[in-house]
């Protein structure tokens, strides 16, 4: 059986996996998104907790995602289906990049801006949210993006614990010594990434703030 | 003159540093200092790197707490101010002038009015007026601090520290960075513009050209004490040593124009 035999023949189950894909990176990213930018902030304000933070951060990522997968099994509520538990560790993997690319956002902008902020009389608030965000928002989004293309590839291990997603497919091509499923699985999931790299890329570019000479 | 500023006491200081010290992990930056600024003068903090002329700005608007010592402004300890308060009661302007690069012109002058909750159009109308004080023309506003000249956006950042109409301007070397020719059209535009606005201006330079050229007065700090206080004539005809030594590097700085 060719690829593009296979493909047509099951449009619609490639569609659904692609969906459930989709759908696993999204909610995990926007979870991951709530939890590292405010972990990012905090540690920008409060440098004691930078250590502990990003070395938490760091030892999650190095954890193999296949024995990640199995160590939440036994948690409650989310060990009880598998999309739940998948969506919680593609979230964790996703922490790093966003959690170190807030703090040094934030970190990174000129201090003479955040000095004559200061003077000028702007609460703590307005100077995250007038100043130190929205000039660090272009680098907040490159990790963004580093987390959705990472996440994306992640997500086809998560069919290991019967997630679904694109890597049903690749595991099952895989069973089956079969290249056409496998491809089948890597390619719309390989797609998937790069559009999201050039999407984000793109806003990335567009969010940069214009430096003073 | 603006009459607000003579109506209250015009005997009492506006700014006063009464014994104030100031560590910075484990090294004194600033000792014993006293020094009262009236209402209307500009004092200037002369000085070179690291004398705390820098310090003694920021413990005024509180981006530094002191060590001992109090500093009044108007007359009230700035710890009893509300800190967001006192620094809006304080224009400030800076030699790096941290414009904000993602706003216009407009947003950064009338940054404060907005927080301020004036309405768009009242807003507008002081960036208006700001940029003329300043000597911009209005089709300035919509640009990025990035599309502008240096010049320019020193000039954007005295309008900015001016946007509330504060009593107060503390000014931290705000044309150091400036070329020559462009440094003195500030300098003269910059008078004018306090001799007609009439406010208290705190300002620290390392140039004794500009400091005799803006101060009522001049204040001489070194390592962290203060040497020196009186008017700029005073300042030349002084025998202490180290203004002496000062006024002597200016000289041949004068001789050196003398002979071209």
């Amino acid at each position: 059986m060719n690829f593009w035999n296979f493909v047509t023949q099951n449009r619609a189950e490639i569609a659904d996996l692609t969906w459930e894909h989709l759908w696993m990176v999204g909610i995990s990213t926007l979870l991951a998104l709530a939890v590292g930018i405010p972990l990012g902030i905090l540690i920008s304000r409060r440098p004691a907790l930078r250590k502990p933070v990003i070395a938490t951060a760091n030892i999650i990522q190095t954890i193999p995602s296949l024995a990640l997968f199995g160590f939440l099994l036994p948690a409650p509520w989310i060990g009880e289906r598998a999309p739940r538990l998948a969506i919680l560790a593609l979230m964790l993997y996703a922490l790093l990049p966003l959690i170190r690319n807030t703090y040094a956002g934030i970190t990174g902008v000129d201090r003479g801006v955040i000095m004559a902020a200061r003077g000028m009389g702007l609460t703590e608030s307005q100077l995250l949210f007038k100043v130190e965000l929205p000039l660090a928002a272009s680098v907040i989004l490159a990790g963004v993006r580093i987390a959705i293309v990472i996440s994306i590839g992640l997500a086809t291990i998560a069919a290991a614990i019967g997630a679904g997603g694109l890597g049903e497919l690749i595991f099952r091509g895989l069973a089956m010594v079969n290249n056409a499923v496998i491809l089948a699985g890597a390619i719309p999931a390989a797609l998937m990434a790069l559009a999201a790299d050039t999407l984000l890329g793109w806003l990335e570019k567009r969010l940069s703030p214009p430096r003073v000479a | 003159m603006t009459t607000a500023a003579q109506n209250q006491n015009s005997t009492d200081p506006l700014i006063e540093f009464r014994d104030v010290e100031y560590q910075s992990s484990g090294r004194e930056v600033l000792r014993g200092l006293n020094l009262a600024i009236h209402r209307g003068e500009v004092l200037v903090l002369l000085g070179r790197s690291g004398s705390g002329k820098t310090t003694a700005l920021k413990l005024v608007n509180r981006l530094l707490r002191l060590s001992r010592g109090e500093v009044r402004v108007e007359g009230r300890d700035v710890r009893e101010w509300d800190v967001i308060e006192l620094r809006r009661h304080i224009g400030y302007a800076i030699q790096e002038v941290g414009l904000f690069p993602h706003y216009t012109v407009e947003r950064n002058v009338g940054l404060v009015l907005s927080l301020e909750r004036w309405s768009k159009e009242k807003n507008r109308a002081r960036v208006q007026e700001l940029l003329h004080l300043v000597g911009l023309s209005p089709e300035i506003s919509s640009r990025y601090p990035h599309q502008l000249s240096g010049g320019q956006r020193q000039r954007v950042g005295v309008a900015r520290a001016l946007a509330a109409d504060p009593p107060i301007l503390l000014m931290d070397e705000p044309f150091g960075a400036l070329d020559p020719l462009t440094r003195s059209d500030l300098q003269r535009e910059f008078l004018s513009l306090q001799r007609k606005l009439g406010k208290t201006v705190l300002f620290v330079t390392h140039d004794l050209h500009e400091a005799l050229f803006l101060g009522t007065r001049i204040a001489l700090l070194e390592a962290g004490r203060l040497v020196f206080v009186g008017s700029p004539q005073e300042f030349l005809s002084s025998s202490e040593p180290l203004v002496m030594k000062y006024v002597e590097a200016f000289g041949s700085v004068e001789n050196v124009r003398g002979h071209k």
